[in-house]
This record gives structure tokens, C-alpha cells and sequence, in this order.
């Protein structure tokens, strides 16, 4: 039994979707193409945005919406039921539309190239470039686009690492997560992480590398000796401060004994922990942001530095007005790199120096799939997980990417 | 391909020499020293480390910042007792299968993707590009069913195979070979040369700073890889080294073990670093090629 019938949501999305579509197509400024055709854009966009609600749904049965024993409907299953329904219309409906769309202008289909003078004709070489693609496409099928898809299965099964058989649950791995508070915790202690971790690299990369840039003697010398620790894998990183800041045998805490007379428990104390591995990404990243920083300030043009430095603009006002606007590519590409290695790359780090403790303080998102999956061999839950952190990552790059559009100058 | 870059605001042309107006500014002394600084801050945790290296774990505790007498017996043990060259060897031959097989599948599919038209040309384009979005951690639990479970891999095939298919490699040739004139592929035609024959004659030839930056970012890749063989590998004879150096942290009878696993961790550290800094200008116009899809 459903607390709402599906085939009544499905006709509800339709009906939007259409809506909508046939909207915009009698809209001012809509293409002459799909203004001539109203109609047809209505009923395509009523059927995409159906199909993207089921695509999501149908393989659970849709049973976010189903009642319990009771005849009771559980609103957080609603609700995700709901999301997933939009998301879903969504995603179809965009796509959909943008290529019928580019489809009816006569432009083509994004992806498909020109054609280029030099092309190789013939169906000898049409069959050469299936084979040329055929070993990249079939790996990518198999080892990436399967497990993807694994990935949702799992997170809707009572699956465990071992055991023969899986059952399924519905979203009760999700349900379980979200009543969770130490999920919250972990979730917490993720975006803690990365944003300290992507803040400070960037800002100390861009100072050293504002200094390191510009003809200085000994430049050569300075930048290569800067930029080296990005060779060296999050796993040593971990093993070198482990020894840094170890609690007895840590240099650190003998030099601050030395000096000042304290000790700070880096490794031990759950509010310090977090801390020290942020300490440890940053000098892990720091090379790569300062690399990539050198060369952007290389590229800033000097014409426009000295007209600036001419009118009067002070150092500070050509760096936030001249410099730093220029730089707004190479900040996002860093900003999106640096978030990656926060959520993902730091799990070697966080293995060898805290073992994502104490009291899980240091445990992140990444960090429990592995614990929650392989150590507890609870794959399910581990699938849920994955994908709540999958849709954080790629929550927070919209979000950097939305920031950053306004402000992003493109071009030499 | 030097227009594409500095449309993607990346230049590795250095332009010191040209630049009267900054070459008139009165020498920094504070940039000396926040550079000084910063090196020192950035090589010191490298200098202990290979230090205590060279020390017992009793010694560690009068924290000397000079070599000690203590590496013959931290490089027996890690040599031979504790086996890293085995490891060596794992990695080793993981990163140059992966790397090797990695570029000759994104030649292949990026040439497809520049020199051929076929139906569907843009679904597969497609296809292709939405993996650059799809990160290999999160589907690891999934993939380690399909893996380690289904298909019983636990050795180089499991840490290989899976990951020899990249995009950014795809995408890396396609962007490199788009900035190829065309006469050349029809040049290539007219002198009646088959397109096996115009890749090995031909692209290759003209690509090796492309193939270069793919091999230093996936050589960096491919070694420094923990989480999955961590997953995947169950036997330990076939770890790679980021692994194998979780062997290195248990001590001793005598109870060392700083000593050996820093040891263990500087050797580790050299190939990576030699590729990086022997490979650096490739390394970043890698990236360079990449970023603009």
C-alpha cells in the first residue's frame, strides 16, 4: 500500500514538467524553433520530466512511499521519496530539453566536434575507431559505471561482507544515518577539516608564492625547494608528523618544553587532533597550491601592474583590485583540488597519524566508510554513506563553482 | 597548445628578463626571509625524519638534529627482516603497467575522438566525460565487491585492470591533439599512410610532452595509491609500498621502531620525488591541457 499512489506522482511531474515547458516556449526571447512549436516542447517536457522521476524511483519500487504495517507513512521516507522524484525530473528534463533544443536550432549536439579537413573517412575507419575506444569504454563500463550503479543498490540492502545473501531494506541505511548524531559528528568533522585545510593552503601558498614569483636572487633555488612535499604521499605525511608531534617522543613538544615550559598533547586531545592533521595536509598540499600560484603571477600582465602602480594604487590595492582577479581561475581549479584532497586523499594522513582518533574526533566521512564497510563489513550502510558523501562533494563544488562564476575572469 | 594555455590562465613561460619595472624595485628583504622561513618550516619535518633514521629509539629521545650510528641496524631491518624491496618491486611494477597501459588506451580513444567521426560520436564523448565527476573512493565498497569478492582479484590485476581506463588521459590527448594541424593527418592521407601507421609514425612522435605529463601525474598516482590496495590485497607478499609501510610500525624486541619506519618512509618517498622534480614543467602543463574540456 502507498501513502500516495505512483502513478499520481508520475501524472503530478508530468504535468509540471509540461507546464513549465510549454511556458517558456511561449516566453519572450524563446527561440523561434521552439516557439513555433509549443505543443511538441510541452508534451517533451511533461515526458522527460516523468521518465526522470521514475528512473530514480522505479528500481526501488517506490517505496519511500510506502506505508508500514500500521498503515502509517514515514515522513523522512516522504521526503527523501520526494527529493529523489525532483531530482530525478530534474536532471532528465534538463538534459532532455538542452539537447532537443540544440537539436531543433540546427546546431548540433555538444561533444560532437567539427569536422575537421584530416579526418579519417570510410568504414574501415569507422570500425578502427570503435576498436581505438572500445578497451577505454568497456573498462569504464565494468569498473566505473557498474559499481556506480552497485553503489545505490547496496545502499538499499541489508548487505554484509561475507554473508551470501542481501535483503532489501529500503532506505533504512539512510534513516539509520540521518538519526545518527555521531554521523552528524563525522559530517562535522569533514567540513571542519576541509575548510581549514582548503583556507590556509591557498592563502599562505598565494603569500609564498607572491614572494617567490618575481626575479629574486636565488629564485630558482627558493622555488624548488618550495614545491617538492606534493610528491610525497598523504601516507608519509602522516608518518613524519606522527613523529613530529608524537606525545613522548615528539621533537615538538620537547622544543616547546625546552622554551616555554609546556607540552601540548597534539595527538591525544580531541580538540588539538583535528588541528594537527590539518597542519600536516596543508604542508602535504601547500607545494602544488604554491606551483600553480607561481605561475598564474608569471601570466599576470606587468602593463597593467604599472599603469596601476602610475595612478597611485598601493600594493595592496593593485593585489586585490589587478592581481587577485586574474588569478580567479587558477584559485577555483585549486579551491576544487584542495576540497578533493580534503574529503578524500587525506585518509592515508589520517590512518597513520590518528587513526581517526581520539574519540573519533579526526574520524571523517571517508574515514567511516572504509571503518563501517571493510572493518564492520556492513556494505550497506558503507553505500549509503558513500553516497551522502558523493552528493556533499559535489554539493560543495556547485556551490564553489556558483561562487566563483561571477567573480572568474576568463581569458589572457 | 601555448594559445590554449594562456586561454586557460595557465603559462609556464617564464618571463623574467623582460621586466624593467620590477627588476627597478628595491630588493625584499622581508621575501628572503618569509621564503627562507617557509623552507625551512617545509623541509625540517623531511630532515627529522631522515634523521631518526639513523637513530635507536633510545636515542630519539635526545633529539639531535645530526645523523647518528643507528642506520646499518634500521636498514637491516627494514631491508631484510621487514622485506621493503618486495614492496618496491609491487609498486614498481603497479605504476609503470598502470601508467604504460593508462597512456596507450588514452591515445587510442583520444585520437578516436580527433581523427575519426562515427554515429554517437557525442554520447560516447559523453560517457566519457561524466567519469571525470564519478570519484573511484566513493563507489570503493562497490567496486571492492565487484573486485575483490566476485571476480576473487587480490594482486597487480586487482589494482591495476580497474583503474587503466582514464579519462583525463583521454581528454589530455584529444586537447593535444586538437592543436595539431590538420595538414598533417591529411598529408599523413594522401601519402596513403592507415591510421595505425599515422599514430606510430606520426602523433607519437609529436606527443611526447603530452605522454610525459600523463606519466608523471599517474606515476604520482599510482604510487602514492593506500586506500584501495589497503581494501583489495590480501596477500602480503603483493602490497604495494604505502601499505607495506604499515608493517614498519610494529617494533622491534628491542623496541624501535621510529627509527625503521622513518627509514622505511624516506626510501619510499625518493622515486615519487625524482619523477616530480625531474618531470615538473610536464607535470603542470598535464594539468594545463586538462582544464579546459
Amino acid at each position: 500500500m502507498y501513502a500516495v499512489s505512483p502513478l499520481i506522482l508520475l501524472a503530478l511531474v508530468a504535468l509540471a514538467g509540461g507546464g513549465w515547458s510549454a511556458w517558456r516556449a511561449r516566453a519572450q526571447g524563446a527561440d523561434p524553433a521552439i516557439r513555433s512549436r509549443p505543443q511538441l516542447w510541452g508534451l517533451l517536457g511533461a515526458a522527460s520530466a516523468a521518465v526522470g522521476a521514475a528512473v530514480l524511483l522505479a528500481p526501488l519500487n517506490f517505496c519511500p512511499f510506502e506505508l508500514d504495517g500500521d498503515g502509517n507513512a514515514d515522513q523522512l521516507n516522504v521526503l527523501i521519496g520526494i527529493f529523489l522524484l525532483v531530482a530525478g525530473a530534474y536532471l532528465v528534463h534538463r538534459v532532455v530539453m538542452l539537447l532537443v533544443g540544440r537539436w531543433l536550432r540546427g546546431e548540433g549536439l555538444p561533444g560532437a566536434g567539427e569536422t575537421r579537413p584530416g579526418t579519417f573517412r570510410g568504414p574501415a575507419a569507422r570500425l578502427f575507431a570503435l576498436l581505438c575506444l572500445a578497451p577505454t569504454l568497456t573498462i569504464l563500463a565494468i569498473f566505473l559505471y557498474y559499481p556506480m550503479f552497485d553503489t545505490f543498490q547496496l545502499s538499499t540492502q541489508l548487505a554484509r561482507l561475507g554473508a551470501p545473501r542481501t535483503r532489501f531494506v529500503c532506505m533504512r541505511n539512510f534513516n539509520q544515518l540521518l538519526s545518527d548524531p555521531d554521523y552528524g559528528r563525522t559530517l562535522l568533522v569533514s567540513f571542519f577539516l576541509a575548510a581549514f585545510i582548503v583556507v590556509f593552503s591557498l592563502a599562505f601558498s598565494l603569500l609564498i608564492a607572491q614572494m617567490a614569483y618575481r626575479p629574486i636572487t636565488g629564485g630558482r633555488i627558493y622555488r624548488a625547494l618550495l614545491v617538492w612535499p606534493y610528491a610525497l604521499s598523504p601516507v608519509i605525511a602522516g608518518i613524519i608528523f606522527q613523529l613530529l608531534f608524537h606525545n613522548t617522543a615528539g621533537v615538538l613538544n620537547h622544543i616547546l618544553d625546552t622554551l616555554f615550559g609546556f607540552e601540548v598533547s597534539w595527538l591525544l586531545d580531541p580538540s588539538i587532533a583535528p588541528w594537527t592533521v590539518i597542519v600536516a595536509s596543508i604542508w602535504n598540499i601547500l607545494g602544488f597550491c604554491i606551483l600553480f600560484y607561481i605561475a598564474g603571477l608569471q601570466n599576470v600582465p606587468d602593463d597593467l601592474l604599472e599603469a596601476a602602480a602610475i595612478d597611485g594604487a598601493s600594493a595592496w590595492q593593485r593585489f586585490f583590485s589587478i592581481t587577485f582577479p586574474l588569478l580567479a581561475p587558477i584559485t577555483f581549479f585549486l579551491v576544487v583540488t584542495t576540497t578533493t584532497y580534503a574529503f578524500f586523499d587525506t585518509y592515508g594522513l589520517i590512518d597513520f597519524l590518528t587513526a581517526g582518533g581520539p574519540v573519533e574526533s579526526t574520524t571523517t566521512m571517508m574515514y567511516e566508510v572504509f571503518e563501517v564497510g571493510v572493518v564492520a563489513r556492513n556494505l550497506g550502510s558503507a553505500a549509503a554513506r558513500s553516497l551522502l558523501l558523493f552528493g556533499i562533494v559535489i554539493g560543495v563544488t556547485i556551490v564553489q563553482f556558483r561562487f566563483s562564476r561571477g567573480r572568474v575572469m576568463y581569458g589572457s | 597548445m601555448d594559445v590554449k594555455r594562456e586561454e586557460a590562465g595557465i603559462s609556464l613561460a617564464t618571463t623574467a628578463g623582460r621586466r624593467p619595472w620590477r627588476q627597478r624595485l628595491p630588493k625584499r628583504w622581508y621575501a628572503h626571509v618569509i621564503l627562507i622561513v617557509a623552507i625551512l618550516i617545509t623541509g625540517f619535518p623531511v630532515y627529522y625524519a631522515a634523521v631518526v633514521a639513523t637513530q635507536s629509539n633510545t636515542q630519539i629521545f635526545n633529539y639531535q638534529l645530526t645523523p647518528s650510528t643507528y642506520l646499518a641496524r634500521n636498514w637491516d631491518l627494514v631491508i631484510y627482516e621487514r622485506q621493503l624491496p618486495r614492496y618496491m618491486v609491487n609498486s614498481v611494477i603497479v605504476a609503470l603497467v598502470m601508467t604504460t597501459g593508462k597512456a596507450a588506451l588514452a591515445l587510442l580513444a583520444g585520437m578516436a575522438f580527433v581523427f575519426f567521426r562515427f554515429p554517437g560520436k557525442w554520447l560516447v564523448f559523453g560517457f566519457v566525460l561524466i567519469t571525470l565527476m564519478m570519484p573511484t573512493e566513493v563507489m570503493a565498497i562497490a567496486l571492492f565487491r565487484l573486485v575483490g569478492i566476485r571476480l576473487q582479484w587480490g594482486g597487480y590485476d586487482a589494482m591495476v585492470v580497474p583503474f587503466i581506463a582514464s579519462a583525463t588521459g583521454t581528454f589530455l590527448f584529444r586537447q593535444h591533439f586538437s592543436s595539431i594541424p590538420a595538414e598533417l593527418s591529411e598529408a599523413a592521407q594522401i601519402d596513403g599512410a592507415n591510421p595505425l601507421q599515422f599514430l606510430w609514425r606520426v602523433l607519437i612522435p609529436i606527443s611526447w610532452n603530452a605522454i610525459a605529463a600523463l606519466f608523471v601525474i599517474q606515476f604520482l598516482y599510482a604510487w602514492n595509491q593506500y586506500l584501495w590496495p589497503l581494501m583489495v590485497v590480501q596477500e602480503p607478499t603483493l602490497r604495494p609500498v604505502q601499505v607495506g609501510l604499515r608493517t614498519m610500525r610494529s617494533g622491534t624486541e628491542t623496541g624501535d621502531s621510529f627509527g625503521p619506519l622513518m627509514l622505511g618512509a624516506v626510501l619510499v618517498s625518493l622515486p615519487p620525488l625524482i619523477v616530480f622534480i625531474a618531470l615538473q614543467k610536464q607535470f603542470m602543463s598535464g594539468f594545463a591541457l586538462t582544464r579546459d574540456k
